[in-house]
């Protein structure tokens, strides 16, 4: 069996498996890295969201090959900060699986784009799906992490 | 000097060889191009060979889900690039995305779209190296033989549909089409 080196949240890892094995596997069942869920297996909903490289991938179809000698960042590893405070002022969690998929999306669209436009949160997070429709909270905890003052409707 | 005369004769019949077997026949070159135009028209490249901002998807030709878009450099938009899904190869699932190296749109600036258009104009487009990212026909055969994504359509993994030439029976047809003046109508209209 080979073994692939890579970084998870600043560690070094040296993962046996099969290169094909999807790297939500490795973080879940090698790591215990539990944040990122499994949702749909296929790439349909965004549950497993990680950072490779500092871009959002989906964990459930991203073989560990790819990961091999990268940086993985999961929401383990995202350092707190005004993007998880934002989370809570503005209480997005409903039932909460999908929200860990929901924060690693949304931090990847803040490194790239510091105040978006709900034009640009809409597009940047249309993949995640949101079985208890948080959409409109998570886009006002968004705003509110770039610094911009948000209301409740 | 038999030597002499035998490489005259091979040089002789090499250049005999390149020579086209009959001028260039615009009627069959457009026959070639009109299988070529299946392909390219095929729901495997015109998915992304679109007009709009977002690819479509299945052979129906449906709006991407997810709201995908085509992005500043063809690759997506922040936190939804094409590769935040599509990897550098199929998915064995079905309904999971395919995958190609370097899985993109055309850039916004060079949309390459061939959706909706009839064959002469899609010919156009194809031939005009101010529409189709700077190529001359051998850059867009070499597009056609070389690109990892261009492979990829004709083998889509589960649940897609190949087109309707394998991609050597493609390159083919494109090679004829060129080599008869790469036509965009059934005839010359110089001839008339």
């Amino acid at each position: 069996m080979p073994t692939t080196q890579l970084v998870v949240n600043g560690e070094r890892k040296s993962i046996t498996a099969e290169p094909r094995t999807p790297l939500l596997w490795v973080l879940r069942e090698e790591l215990g890295l539990t944040a990122a869920k499994y949702g749909c297996g296929i790439a349909q909903c965004g549950a497993c969201t990680v950072h490779l490289d500092g871009a959002a991938v989906r964990s459930c179809v991203t073989p560990l090959s790819r990961a091999a000698g990268k940086q993985v960042t999961t929401l383990e590893g995202l350092p707190h900060g005004p993007l998880q405070a934002a989370w809570l002022a503005e209480q997005v969690p409903q039932c909460g699986y999908c929200q860990p998929g929901q924060i690693m999306s949304a931090a990847c669209l803040l490194a790239r784009t510091p105040a978006p436009t709900d034009a640009e949160i809409d597009d940047a997070m249309a993949g995640n799906v949101c079985r208890c429709g948080t959409y409109l909270r998570i886009r006002r905890a968004i705003h509110r992490a770039a610094g911009k003052e948000t209301t409740a409707p | 000097m038999t030597r002499t005369v035998s490489m005259i004769a091979a040089a002789l019949a090499a250049t005999a060889c390149r020579a086209p077997a009959h001028p260039p026949n615009p009627a069959r070159g457009w026959r070639a191009f009109e299988d070529v135009v299946a392909v390219l028209q095929s729901p495997r490249c015109i998915s992304c060979h679109v007009p709009g901002d977002a690819p479509l998807q299945g052979s129906d030709g449906h709006r991407h889900t997810m709201n995908v878009k085509r992005g500043a450099d063809g690759r997506g938009t922040p936190a939804l690039r094409c590769t935040t899904c599509h990897q550098d190869a199929n998915n064995d699932a079905l309904h999971a995305p395919p995958g190609a190296p370097d899985w993109r749109l055309p850039p916004p600036a060079m949309r390459m779209a061939w959706l909706g258009l009839a064959p002469t104009a899609l010919c156009e487009t194809l031939k005009d190296p101010a529409r189709n990212g700077g190529r001359d026909l051998s850059a867009l055969e070499a597009h056609l033989r070389d690109d990892a994504i261009v492979a990829w359509g004709f083998h889509p993994g589960p649940g897609r549909e190949p087109p309707r030439l394998t991609q050597p029976e493609l390159i083919a047809r494109f090679v004829e089409w060129k080599d008869a003046g790469a036509p965009c109508a059934a005839s010359n209209p110089d001839d008339h």
